[in-house]
């Protein structure tokens, strides 16, 4: 890996900009932009080797970033005792009877040979399995939903660190991944972009109906920290006496303090990626994955199985969205489904590809940083426009007022202008591969 | 007998009546879809909201005539100023085509970088829209709102059951049965249309035939423009408009086209009804039917749905992907790239 002086420039920008907001705004602000920015950097390093290594065109990031938020919940959340024993086992059984069904028909599809006895008895399996499965799910939703609906009415979690959410975020990711790439993967392109743009609504469209998994819209806060709360350390003397000799209060020192803390854990796992991705781009199965984005038929001539590969680099990337997600939620500490957007989980990660330099790692985190912190401070910048725009119109007339409400809708605009302007004129992006 | 009459009005009433407009405004926006795709050669992401910009100029344009006392009487003002809107969505792609999408036709860059492009340009339109018309809901509708209203129908037949026919519904299906006619007859008669079709198929013999491919470019942005406005008002009329529905209006709409076969028209037409239909019945609560066919001992205690009505979009997911997984062309062989 090397360095070129413009890529440490840029860098050295991007860290500017960011140091820029903490004298200006607040250092608050300025780290938790930083925070979001390495987790931002991260989806775009798993959408990078996607798309940047593999030419795989994945638009359902949205979908694994939230199937890490759920993980972030099943893992911390404490059991809910009571749903449990309510309905807990009749809500397992009905899943493993659904799973068994799907089973059952796919075997009977593979073993069977092509007749109306086949077609007949694959019906029949799969619709008595749904009742089946109907029958036995319903009421125990129905007795868990039932668990003091205003602070639980769900099963809750396992009650373990939320840090052990991070990995199972990105395998449940991973199993959803390869649900797909099964199907869709070998097929043309636009099909993979149309299956991952389903299998993303659905994901929130489950998040958002399956009460008993994450009670839906009424959300799920609280959820546990992998770094101690600002109460504590405001009521730690040593802290606060530690916080007095850097001259700061004890209540801003403690707020950043708990960031710095989000802050070292995100670049950790950063860090770790981007040498493990460095290492396995380097080496001669980063090559072959190179040589089959190039061309595709030439490397299956020489004995390489293309839509294995393919399906493979599809699996890691979503795994990476998934864990992205799980360190998300950790950060904000609840889960609201209704806050997953196309526009700003999936689209928005693509913009920091491209921006950055598709098929450089280095490139994609540089995108990642730049590109969260434009859609953050666009929304002011916009305000500060249509301040400008508008301040020789009459007072309270009906365009002004419009205007000024409309400054927030200014960050799509400026992400899709971004976006253009990057593919025409720097198509390879800030920082292009190598 | 009379149950049995009953429970077919129960079943017009809340699965066919809708899921026939709904599949009436899907394959008009699949139309588009698969349009784009015949003769640009990408699968266009921006397309809800071209629509959604469309339906925005249309609702402009009415609120001016309502504004001004012009109207149609029992039918929605909207009909009126849906030329306009078109108009307006016209010039909206072909600014878009000249300063976006040219450059990469030149360049012949691959579909998925047009399809990367697309999704700029959706940003831009999403924006552009919101900034105009607000994120908000819009009601433009006025007029009569019933064909035929549940209380009439039962006087009128003196069955239990009402039927109800919203008007947005028969504007929703003879618009579309017009919109289709000319369009089929645009590609079969004129010399543009045959054009297009050459150029659809062939390429590299269609421009060896003299053919002029920007004048061909030209025509299927302006054909695309009028349906995906078309299919954005009506959507509107029947629902409401709203940017973000429009935005999600995508999948349906791709499924539909790929349910179809991708860049063939009469597949977009099947595949829209296709999706409506197993959408609606799917989510349909399916008591009410059944408690006139069974007897009365069997009759069901739940409601007999089989998914949510938030699962929609599960179910044009898993239709798209039984077609995929079992016919990767589409229903009507569409084409591949």
């Amino acid at each position: 890996m090397t360095f070129p002086i413009k890529n440490v420039a840029l860098f050295a920008i991007m860290a500017g900009l960011l140091v820029y907001t903490g004298m200006t705004e607040s250092w608050n602000t300025a780290l938790g932009l930083f925070n979001m920015c390495l987790i931002s950097a991260i989806m775009a390093l798993g959408v990078n080797l996607q798309w940047g290594y593999a030419g795989l065109f994945n638009v359902g990031v949205m979908g694994f970033v939230a199937l890490g938020g759920l993980a972030a919940v099943l893992i911390s959340h404490a059991p809910v005792t009571e749903a449990w024993s309510e309905g807990g086992l009749g809500v397992i059984v009905a899943l493993l009877t659904g799973a068994a069904t799907i089973v059952l028909a796919t075997l009977i599809m593979r073993r069977k040979p092509h007749s109306r006895t086949r077609t007949l008895a694959l019906l029949a399996v799969l619709v008595g399995g749904f009742f089946l499965f109907r029958a036995l799910f319903d009421p125990s939703v129905l007795a868990i939903e039932k668990v003091n609906p205003a602070a639980t009415g769900f099963l809750g979690g396992l009650g373990l660190p939320i840090l052990m959410s991070w990995p199972v975020g990105g395998l449940l990711a991973a199993a959803a991944a390869w649900l797909i790439g099964k199907t869709a993967l070998g097929l043309r392109s636009d099909y993979l972009a149309i299956a991952t743009l389903g299998i993303a609504e659905i994901v929130i469209a489950v998040l958002k109906n399956e009460d008993w998994l994450t009670r839906g819209v009424k959300n799920i806060a609280g959820l546990e920290r992998p770094v101690p709360y600002e109460v504590d350390l405001q009521n730690s003397p040593a802290f606060v006496e530690r916080a007095n000799n850097f001259g700061l209060d004890a209540i801003e020192a403690s707020t950043l303090f708990v960031k710095a803390n989000y802050s070292l854990l995100f670049a950790a796992v950063l860090i770790i990626l981007l040498v493990m991705f460095q290492l396995a781009l380097n080496s001669p199965w980063g090559r072959m994955l190179r040589a089959i984005r190039d061309n595709e038929v030439a490397a299956e001539a020489m004995g390489k199985d293309v839509t294995a590969r393919h399906l493979q680099v599809f699996i890691l990337g979503s795994a990476i969205c998934g864990l992205a997600g799980a360190m998300m939620t950790t950060l904000d500490g609840q889960l609201i489904p209704g806050t997953y957007q196309p526009l700003r989980f999936t689209f928005l990660v693509w913009v920091m590809v491209i921006v950055g330099g598709s098929g450089n790692n280095i490139g994609a985190i540089l995108g990642g940083f730049l590109i969260w912190y434009l859609w953050i401070q666009v929304e002011p910048l916009g305000h500060w426009l249509m301040g400008i725009v508008t301040s020789g119109m009459a007072e309270g007339s009906a365009l002004k007022d419009h205007l000024l409400q409309s400054a927030a809708h200014m960050r799509l605009l400026t992400m899709g202008l971004v976006l253009l302007l990057v593919l025409r004129f720097s198509p390879r992006g800030l920082i292009p591969e190598e | 007998m009379i149950d049995f009459l009953n429970a077919i009005v129960a079943l017009s009433n809340f699965v066919i009546v809708p899921a026939i407009a709904y599949g009436s405004q899907l394959a008009l926006g699949a139309l588009g879809v698969t349009l784009i795709y015949g003769i640009l050669r990408f699968s266009n992401f921006a397309h809800g909201d071209t629509m959604a910009s469309g339906a925005m100029f249309t609702i402009f344009v009415t609120w001016w005539m309502q504004s001004a006392g012009i109207n149609l009487g029992p039918l929605p003002t909207a009909l009126l100023a849906l030329p306009f809107g078109i108009l307006g969505c016209m010039i909206l792609v072909l600014f878009t085509d000249r300063f976006v999408y040219r450059f990469y036709r030149a360049q012949k860059a691959k579909p998925v970088i047009l399809v990367i492009v697309s999704m700029g340009v959706m940003f831009i339109m999403n924006g552009l829209v919101r900034f105009a018309i607000g994120p908000g809901e819009q009601r433009f509708s006025d007029g009569e709102r019933f064909i035929i209203n549940a209380r009439e129908f039962k006087e009128l037949t003196g069955l239990r059951e009402g039927l109800a026919i919203k008007t947005s519904q028969g504007i929703t299906v003879i618009t579309a049965v017009i919109v289709v006619a000319l369009l089929f007859w645009f590609l079969n008669r004129t010399r543009t249309g045959k054009s297009m079709r050459a150029y659809s198929d062939n390429e590299d013999l269609a421009l060896l035939s003299g053919i002029n491919p920007e004048r061909v470019v030209m025509y299927t942005w302006l054909l695309v423009a009028a349906l995906a406005t078309t299919a954005g008002v009506l959507y509107g009329l029947d629902k409401s408009f709203k940017p973000f529905t429009y935005f999600q209006l995508l999948l349906p709409i791709f499924a539909s086209a790929i349910v179809g076969g991708l860049g063939n028209p009469i597949g977009a037409i099947a595949g829209g009804f296709v999706i409506a239909f197993s959408e609606i019945t799917i989510t349909y609560a399916w008591k009410k039917v059944l408690i006139y066919l069974m007897p009365e001992q069997l009759e069901p205690s739940g409601l007999v749905q089989l998914l949510s009505t938030d699962y929609k979009f599960a179910v044009s997911f898993v239709i798209l992907l039984i077609v995929l997984l079992f016919k990767p062309t589409g229903l009507f062989s569409g084409k591949t790239v």
